[in-house]
């Protein structure tokens, strides 16, 4: 249930930063990147162009896609250095 | 302390005295010495007010926005195709809830262009949830934004003073001003809200609402005006408990022992006040409402009061070109519906575009209105005073 | 300029969970914008995808201060808060330092919000103005502005039978702005994260009023696949249709010369904003002329960073 109008804060603030966290759009994914980390440079270029920040990071380093957001746009996947490889897209299963 | 001042000087003497964070205006006439004045305050370094010479009256209330929401203490002046232009972001400012106060010289909108006075421009936008106070004189105006910084920040709404334009915001009048002191103990620091300067604690404004949560939103703004009032009557009686003046929502002139009333607003009502003493030495049992707070509609007042009238006769500077009739008329309308008594009512506009109204043209008003009250009829319900036919 | 390495390590300032659609260059932009400041910021938007996207109540994927308030007022909004700022930390309510971001379309910068940014600019308010410039309304489904191109089809300037999308070549904004003499303005792009987010900290430096002009890609708009929003972008500057170049004090410094620039035909085919061109009667003419505009505006640039 969504509260009534006397729960809401006033003038529509939204008062909890990055709540979207709380929407999950993975699953408008078509397509699904897959990565291998056996493969990975460590270039870090699929994080910097990801738009949904679905790139898993710890400790400075890329260890996997965060399927919660990850739209499968694929921009991971193309831009990830063809040497490299570390990224591949598959049909999504549903 | 005693000065003579314009209804310009005396709003702009006010706003220098409440020495706010942010002034972000733009020039039109017959407001432009409000942002006059004040930017020579800025620039003699009589206020700490960061002054923004905005682009147009679009940006102005922007500014003031973004100024409010950063939690600052905001104001501004306008008029007329001013307050028009800023019509989109009046809205935005009342549903975020911000404090703005906002001088208004009361001037027609165009067309035909005009910089006299009526009230089209403030009762166009009555609609957009600002708290409306409109004052008979200098005196009242600079004490009404002076108290409406505090209704403001008290109501979280935005509110705007109107003074009539050129009669009272170029005409001098003596008036009684505040000391700098009394007036800043008395505002004090502006109440902490949520705003974006704390970046500790982000909080997003101005988001998108779907069907799911505007009606809420809109609900709660709503409610927000419905328990504004309380709030101007609580600034209304501190006031006059510290500095001695007291003005209520709807001012009243020998209305006592009245059979008939006249209703009237602005500059008219302190006409309309030796209207009503030049009949009482004849001997004729009249008075005067004169509505001061128009948003919210303090609609218990009004029915309460008026039922005590054989008629009453609503002079409105503005018409809601619907059919229907002037501003105040058709509220006060509303107002009677089912009311246990309804006087008759007669409404009469006058004044469009800055025409003078004579005591003469006001008390052939009150004898009809006298009339109206013996006859219990009304022929032709609206009449336009003082038209050429 | 900041490495990849250095920038992985902040926290991401807009979270997942908006509703952009896939590939869409805009939250690109403002990721990599938001992970290059090296101050807190606080962050306005016009009316327009962006804001939808990222504030559909009660989510919200701003992790920094954001406001909106309409469409062509993003500029004078920002300018506001800064105000504010300035007033509260004079008087020692503030003390953190504080940026202010405005982030505005093409709409709501090259068109209806133009006054607004003007009037910011000209007044010299601390704040960059970022216009994530995906050359149309998006927002209300793809309707041509000030910045779409010669000849693309939208759906206010269709490919028609008679006139093949829109009649005019798209404005130069970032010479407009240039011509208020800014501290610094500069043309970017979302496919050189690497200049994008130098300019993003050399223009968080200065002490006044910065405007960056930065390509978005509209997969929707352009008629791209999603996977393709940084190939486009890329080929973009390699063609010279969207020149990467700054102006600052005064100078202008041309950031990306392409060794042997790409005929603009290679940016145009992969798009289907284009396609009815290469169906046309006089495909070539069409593309010969867009070429000339493209070649003449890279030669005046060349010509003013001297
Ligand atoms: S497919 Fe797109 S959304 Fe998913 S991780 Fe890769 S770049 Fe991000
Ligand atoms: S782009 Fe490819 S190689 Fe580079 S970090 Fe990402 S997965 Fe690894």
């Amino acid at each position: 249930m969504k509260e009534g109008w006397r729960k809401l804060p006033l003038g529509a603030i939204i008062p909890e930063a990055g709540s979207a966290e709380k929407f999950h759009t993975g699953d408008w994914r078509s397509e699904r990147p897959i990565y291998h980390p056996d493969k990975c440079i460590q270039c870090l270029i699929c994080f910097i162009y990801c738009p949904d920040s679905a790139i898993k990071v710890e400790d400075g380093k890329v260890v996997g896609i965060d399927y919660d957001f990850c739209k499968g746009c694929g921009i991971c996947a193309k831009e990830c250095p063809p040497k490299a490889g570390a990224i591949t897209m598959e049909r999504e299963m549903k | 302390m005693i000065v003579a001042r314009t209804g310009n000087e005396a709003m702009a003497e006010a706003m220098r005295q409440v020495n706010p964070d942010v002034v972000a205006a733009y020039p039109i006439t017959p407001a432009t010495e409000i942002v006059q004045i004040f930017s020579s305050f800025v620039h003699d370094g009589l206020v700490d007010t960061k002054f923004v010479a905005v682009e147009s009256e679009h940006s102005a209330m922007s500014a003031c926005i973004g100024a409010a929401a950063a939690g600052a203490r905001v104001m501004t002046g306008t008029a007329s195709q001013g307050l028009a232009l800023m019509h989109e972001m009046l809205f935005i400012a009342a549903a975020l809830r911000l404090p703005i106060v906002l001088c208004v010289v009361n001037r027609s909108l165009s067309a035909p262009i005009n910089i006299h006075c009526d009230h089209s421009d403030t009762l166009a936008s009555r609609d957009s949830g600002w708290i409306q106070i409109y004052t008979e004189n200098s005196q009242e105006a600079y004490d009404s934004v002076i108290q409406a910084v505090k209704i403001s920040e008290r109501a979280l709404l935005p509110v705007m003073v109107t003074i009539d334009g050129f009669i009272i915001s170029h005409g001098m009048e003596r008036i009684d001003i505040l000391d700098d002191r009394e007036v800043r103990e008395y505002l004090g620091e502006p109440p902490k809200r949520p705003n974006l300067l704390d970046i500790d604690k982000p909080i997003t404004m101005g988001p998108l609402d779907l069907q799911d949560y505007f009606f809420e939103h809109k609900r709660s703004e709503i409610e927000g005006m419905n328990t504004s009032l309380p709030h101007i009557e609580a600034v209304a009686r501190e006031y006059k408990e510290r500095f001695g003046r007291y003005y209520p929502v709807i001012d009243t002139y020998r209305i006592d022992d009245a059979e008939v009333a006249v209703m009237a607003m602005g500059s008219a009502a302190g006409t309309a006040k030796v209207v009503v003493d030049r009949m009482r030495e004849k001997g004729k049992k009249v008075g005067l409402i004169r509505m001061r707070v128009v948003r919210p509609f303090p609609k218990n007042y009004l029915k309460e009061l008026i039922q005590g009238f054989a008629a009453v006769g609503i002079m409105d500077r503005s018409d809601t070109l619907s059919t229907l009739g002037g501003h105040l008329y058709v509220e006060t309308r509303a107002v009677l519906y089912r009311a246990s008594h309804q006087p008759p009512i007669k409404n009469y506009i006058y004044g469009l575009g800055g025409r003078d109204i004579s005591l003469e043209e006001i008390e052939e008003i009150f004898e009809e209105v006298l009339e109206i009250g013996k006859s219990g009829k009304v022929t032709e319900p609206v009449v336009y005073k003082g038209v050429r036919e | 300029m900041p490495s990849l390495k250095e920038l992985i390590k902040k926290q991401d300032l807009l979270s997942g969970g908006h509703r952009a659609c896939a590939g869409c260059g805009a939250t690109i932009i403002v990721r990599q914008v938001l992970l290059a400041a090296q101050y807190p910021v606080v962050v306005g938007a016009s009316t327009g995808c962006l804001e939808v996207v990222t504030t559909i109540f009660p989510y919200t994927a701003w992790k920094v201060p954001f406001i909106h308030s309409a469409f062509e007022n993003v500029a004078a909004t920002i300018a506001g808060v800064e105000t504010g700022y300035r007033a509260l930390k004079e008087k020692g309510k503030i003390k953190e330092e504080i940026r202010f971001i405005a982030f505005g379309g093409d709409g709501g910068t090259y068109d209806i919000g133009l006054q607004a940014l003007s009037g910011a600019i000209e007044r010299g308010h601390r704040m960059l103005y970022i216009c994530y410039n995906n050359q149309a309304y998006m927002n209300t489904g793809i309707q041509r502005s000030s910045a779409t191109p010669y000849c693309a089809h939208t759906t206010t300037s269709p490919a028609g039978k008679v006139i093949p999308g829109k009649p005019q070549f798209r404005k130069d904004l970032t010479e407009i702005v240039i011509a208020h003499d800014i501290p610094y303005a500069a043309q970017a792009s979302l496919a050189y994260w690497n200049d994008l987010t130098k300019k993003v900290q050399k223009a968080l430096e200065v002490d006044g009023p910065s405007f960056i002009n930065v390509l978005s890609v509209c997969p929707l708009g352009w008629g791209v696949p999603s996977d393709m929003t940084v190939e486009i972008a890329r080929l973009a500057v390699e063609t010279c249709f969207w020149p990467l170049y700054e102006y600052e004090n005064g100078k202008y410094i041309i950031n990306r010369k392409p060794r042997e620039k790409k005929p603009i035909e290679e940016f145009l085919k992969k798009q289907n904003r284009f396609r009815h061109i290469f169906r046309h009667p006089d495909r070539d003419k069409i593309i010969a002329r867009i070429q000339k505009e493209i070649d003449r505006r890279w030669e005046r640039l060349l010509k003013r960073a001297g």
